[in-house]
């Protein structure tokens, strides 16, 4: 059960870090190729799993492709920036300390404008930085817990993956909004075609900071922060359960206590992993084996051009060049694929309110049903097009269009031809039409009386017994026009 | 001359005349090995065969024309054990790395590799390179060859006391504070430390990395510019390596120093500095103006705050770097821990010894929340005053000249309990690092003790050419030429 936030006298107040896997040919600080779960630790070397002596250097596209997404997220690229050390030990870090980035992240002040139907929530994004991605522990045993499991592996292929952090301000007024927020957040990101963005397959993650206060007042209570929000499903239900919880406490005259918390999706309730006083002090120090990267103007200019429109911009043009409503314009605009494949319709067939029904309607029900992308799907936009034109014609009514389309989904084949094999080609020949009503308006002399003394019923009745002796293929409304003429 | 004393130089004409084989200079080295080795403790790990073999090798691609003899080919070179050497033992004298075999070679090692040197062995010093006397090492301290009761310096006491020694004919090792220079000065031979970034650190286990440079050990001055141009130059494998052309840095070799401004540095000729050291100074000092030098005093106040803030830089990366030595991925391990931390705790607690745990202590305390603005900040912020101070002294002075160390060799022992006294033994080296400048420590004379002393003489940032300039001419003016009675 959602909880209705609207009618609450709390207010929560959320602020969100996501984690994108970039999808660079070689990792953030040496020659490694990027894995895709392939064997344990073959695409690794003394940098990445942190041996002595190695030194990191840095990978030069990674930083091009944060750029590109923190100036997608309008923020500000800093003149100059540097990596910090972030320092604490754990197994799955060669080398004990993230290469991370501190107090002169590459981009800051940014923002982001996330659609809630009725109303826009603009997101600020505090800071956008790069950092190194960690090993991955495996646990034998059968729970795969630490603490239960009889040795840990650690897999290094995923270590020094590169990652950009994207930090909001606490901006975000529900779970609801923060769930948005991240498929907003992985749409654009799509649109810079440098990362995967799969929470599924942890490309993008997603950490968030949770406090609630009385509506109205200004000054925002002590947080938690929640971690392992790993689906946009898990992250509203984390939310609301955290902020529930945090509700009921402040309502029962406790306070809510500053400590980092885990997201538990079996239970869907959240559990303290650390307090306050348990959390590292991460002694964050300049990181001297690499130099700062000085931002020139030309550079950054020149990764300005290579993005492309954005969903906001998109959605506006689709607006006025199509005459789209705004949901609709949204709808279409928000995913790159689907405002590709669009417009690719739009430029052979003339009726974007039709493309947009179609794609929006049974097509979309198809993708969702079948669970795949418009990409992977076997319909062309010269196809579809196709189909929406023979609509036109008459030559098909919309019922047989829908289940051309299955076929067309199913099969990938041209809706003519499936026409033509199926022989489902409308009876729209006016002579062929005349001789068959003559016959069914000679066999029913009753329901014609009928007709002929005022009952509309009769005349149904007639265009039925019409189409079935068409097998369904007659135009109902030629077949309409045409009794009517004759019975007059 | 024995074999094992001449210089690389001496023995590339030697070879070239084929009046010798790689393999006798090998040869002479391992004997010379076999005879003070267990007097010096010099080593971590030789291996005679392999280097035997290797010589025997290179003879036959020599006879056979295949390669050409150059700069070190066949050349018996001794490397610190802080040096990646693929397949070979790396241990930076340190239990918790005991039996680890790197998997790759540091940038030096395969410059070195393509001349065809001979590894003489992995050479001993002070723990993950901390101290200044080699007494910090797992596998014991190393002898001074000029008084087996005196440490030969630190943290490169094994490269310095090879080459004194004969024991190798040249080595490399590497300068956080003064590692390389001081012990040479300790042990009467040359040693170099040059700009920050001229020398890849790929390879180099890193113990303060804004800090640290690998940097000859020679028996001359020819020899160190020979071993600069073989190791000097950029590498993509390190960002903070100098993107700059590489000279051949044999041609600063002069005879004199005509039109040279020479600065002597007011800091480091006061007390605290023996007196016999601070004449032997004064004394080169007189030869350098007979040589042509303009020769002036100059104050670096700031000097006064080096050892200061590099006590704080220093174990602050220190601490950072040391962190990757956790029993996960290699080396020692305790076996018995029953949990991640005890894990973590017990492994670095029998792995490290007591100064490195100091500095790990110290560093991490400099770096701790609520700490950092008062120690770690502050201390770069007076680092830079000194590189500023230095900058200053530079628009003036071609090169600075101080004492290396402010005492010749000390007995062993006699500071190894008083840690704040060993530092002291760094004061005229340390500030050079902490402003990233080219310098080398030559031998300036002996005391009435029969110890070596040394002289240092500093460069502006990648000016080597002065450096080398005044070294070989001050070399040939004091003409150096004894050898420790080991």
């Amino acid at each position: 059960m959602a909880l209705d936030i609207k009618n609450l006298k709390y207010e929560p107040v959320i602020g969100l870090e996501a984690h994108v896997e970039l999808c660079t040919r070689t990792k953030m600080f040496c020659g490694c190729r990027l894995s895709f779960g392939e064997d344990k630790n073959i695409y690794t070397c003394p940098v990445c799993l942190g041996h002595p002596g190695s030194l990191p250097v840095i990978n030069r596209k990674a930083v091009q492709y944060a750029i590109k997404i923190a100036l997608a997220l309008n923020c500000k690229i800093q003149d100059y920036t540097i990596f910090h050390r972030k320092n604490y030990f754990y197994p799955d870090m060669p080398k004990n300390y993230q290469i991370s980035q501190y107090d002169l992240p590459l981009g800051v002040k940014g923002h982001l404008d996330v659609d809630m139907g009725d109303y826009t929530r603009r997101v600020g994004i505090t800071r956008v930085h790069m950092e190194e991605d960690t090993g991955k522990l495996l646990h034998t045993g059968t729970t795969g817990r630490i603490s239960e499991s009889e040795a840990s592996i650690v897999d290094f292929n995923r270590a020094g993956t590169p990652l950009i952090e994207v930090v909001t301000e606490p901006d975000i007024r529900s779970p609801e909004e923060a769930r948005e927020y991240m498929i907003a957040l992985r749409n654009l990101i799509l649109f810079l075609d440098v990362s995967n963005c799969s929470m599924e397959e942890g490309s993008l993650r997603c950490d968030a900071n949770v406090s609630v206060r009385k509506k109205g007042k200004e000054k925002i209570g002590t947080k938690t922060e929640i971690k392992n929000l790993n689906s946009f499903k898990f992250l509203q239900k984390g939310l609301e359960y955290e902020v529930e919880r945090q509700i009921k406490l402040l309502e029962s005259g406790s306070k809510v206590i500053q400590q980092t918390r885990h997201y538990d999706s079996k239970t869907a309730i959240t559990k303290v992993l650390r307090s306050k006083e348990e959390a590292h002090d991460y002694r964050y120090f300049p990181e001297p084996d690499l130099v700062p990267i000085y931002m020139e103007s030309k550079m950054v200019e020149d990764i300005k051009k290579t993005i492309p429109e954005l969903p906001a911009t998109k959605a506006k043009r689709f607006e006025k060049q199509y005459g789209l409503s705004i949901y609709d314009s949204n709808f279409l605009s928000n995913d790159r694929d689907l405002a590709d494949y669009f417009e690719k319709c739009c430029s052979c067939y003339g009726n974007a309110k039709n493309i947009a029904n179609w794609m929006m309607g049974d097509f979309s029900a198809l993708l969702n049903k079948e669970k795949i992308t418009i990409k992977e799907s076997r319909v062309t936009p010269e196809n579809l097009c196709r189909m929406l034109e023979i609509i036109d014609g008459g030559k098909i009514n919309s019922k047989m269009a829908k289940s051309v389309f299955e076929e067309m989904f199913a099969a990938g084949k041209d809706p003519g031809k499936i026409i033509e094999e199926r022989g489902l080609e409308q009876i729209a020949d006016k002579s062929m039409l005349e001789a068959v009503i003559e016959e069914v308006l000679r066999d029913n002399p009753g329901p014609v009386e009928q007709f002929r003394q005022g009952k509309e019923k009769a005349l149904s009745f007639l265009i039925g017994k019409v189409m079935a002796k068409t097998k369904g293929k007659a135009n109902p409304r030629m077949v309409n026009e045409i009794i009517t003429k004759k019975l007059s | 001359m024995e074999i094992h004393y001449l210089t690389a130089h001496e023995l590339k004409d030697r070879l070239k005349k084929r009046e010798l084989s790689c393999a006798e200079i090998a040869g002479s080295i391992y004997s010379r090995i076999d005879e003070v080795e267990n007097k010096l403790n010099s080593y971590i790990r030789l291996d005679k065969e392999h280097a035997l073999s290797g010589a025997g090798e290179i003879d036959k691609l020599i006879s056979s024309n295949a390669i050409e003899i150059s700069d070190f080919t066949g050349i018996p070179v001794a490397i610190k054990d802080n040096m990646c050497t693929k397949n070979i033992t790396t241990t930076c004298a340190s239990r918790i790395l005991e039996n680890y075999v790197p998997i790759y070679n540091a940038t030096v090692i395969d410059r070195l590799e393509s001349r065809n040197y001979i590894l003489a062995g992995k050479a001993n010093m002070d723990e993950f390179a901390m101290g200044s006397s080699n007494e910090n090492s797992y596998f014991g301290p190393t002898k001074n060859p000029w008084n087996t009761g005196r440490v030969p310096g630190g943290s490169s006491g094994g490269p310095a006391a090879s080459v004194a020694s004969g024991e190798a004919i040249c080595s490399l090792g590497s300068d956080t504070g003064g590692s390389i220079r001081q012990p040479a000065s300790l042990c009467g031979i040359v040693g170099f430390k040059p700009t920050y970034g001229r020398v890849s650190r790929y390879g180099l286990v890193a113990f303060a990395s804004s800090l640290d440079q690998i940097g000859p050990l020679t028996r001359d001055v020819d020899d160190c510019a020979a071993m600069l141009n073989v190791i000097c130059g950029c590498d993509g494998n390190d960002s903070t390596s100098i993107d700059t052309a590489v000279p051949d840095f044999k041609s600063f070799l002069a005879e004199d120093m005509k039109g040279m401004k020479i600065g002597i540095v007011k800091e480091l000729m006061a007390e605290g500095i023996d007196r016999e050291v601070r004449e032997a100074v004064q004394m080169t000092i007189k030869m350098a103006e007979e040589a042509g030098g303009k020769v002036e005093e100059v104050s670096i106040p700031s000097l006064e705050y080096a050892l200061d803030v590099y006590y704080i830089i220093a174990p602050s990366e220190a601490s950072s770097n040391l962190s990757r030595f956790d029993g996960v991925r290699y080396g020692h391990r305790n076996m018995q821990a029953r949990t991640l931390r005890e894990m973590y705790q017990r492994t670095r607690a029998e792995g490290f010894g007591e100064e490195v745990k100091r500095r790990i202590m110290i560093g991490t305390y400099c770096l701790s929340a609520g700490y950092y603005d008062a120690y770690y900040e502050k201390a770069q912020r007076v680092r830079t005053l000194i590189i500023n101070d230095f900058k200053k002294a530079f628009g003036k002075f071609d090169v600075l000249i101080s004492p290396t160390s402010p005492t010749t060799a000390f007995k062993i022992g006699e500071k190894i309990e008083d840690p704040l006294t060993m530092y002291m033994s760094d004061i005229c080296t340390i500030p050079v690092n902490l402003a990233g400048l080219p310098a080398i420590s030559i031998p300036a004379g002996l005391s009435a003790d029969k110890l070596p002393i040394g002289l240092q003489i500093i460069g502006d940032i990648l000016r080597e050419d002065n450096v080398l300039k005044a070294a070989s001419s001050l070399e040939k003016a004091i003409g150096f030429k004894d050898k420790p009675g080991i």
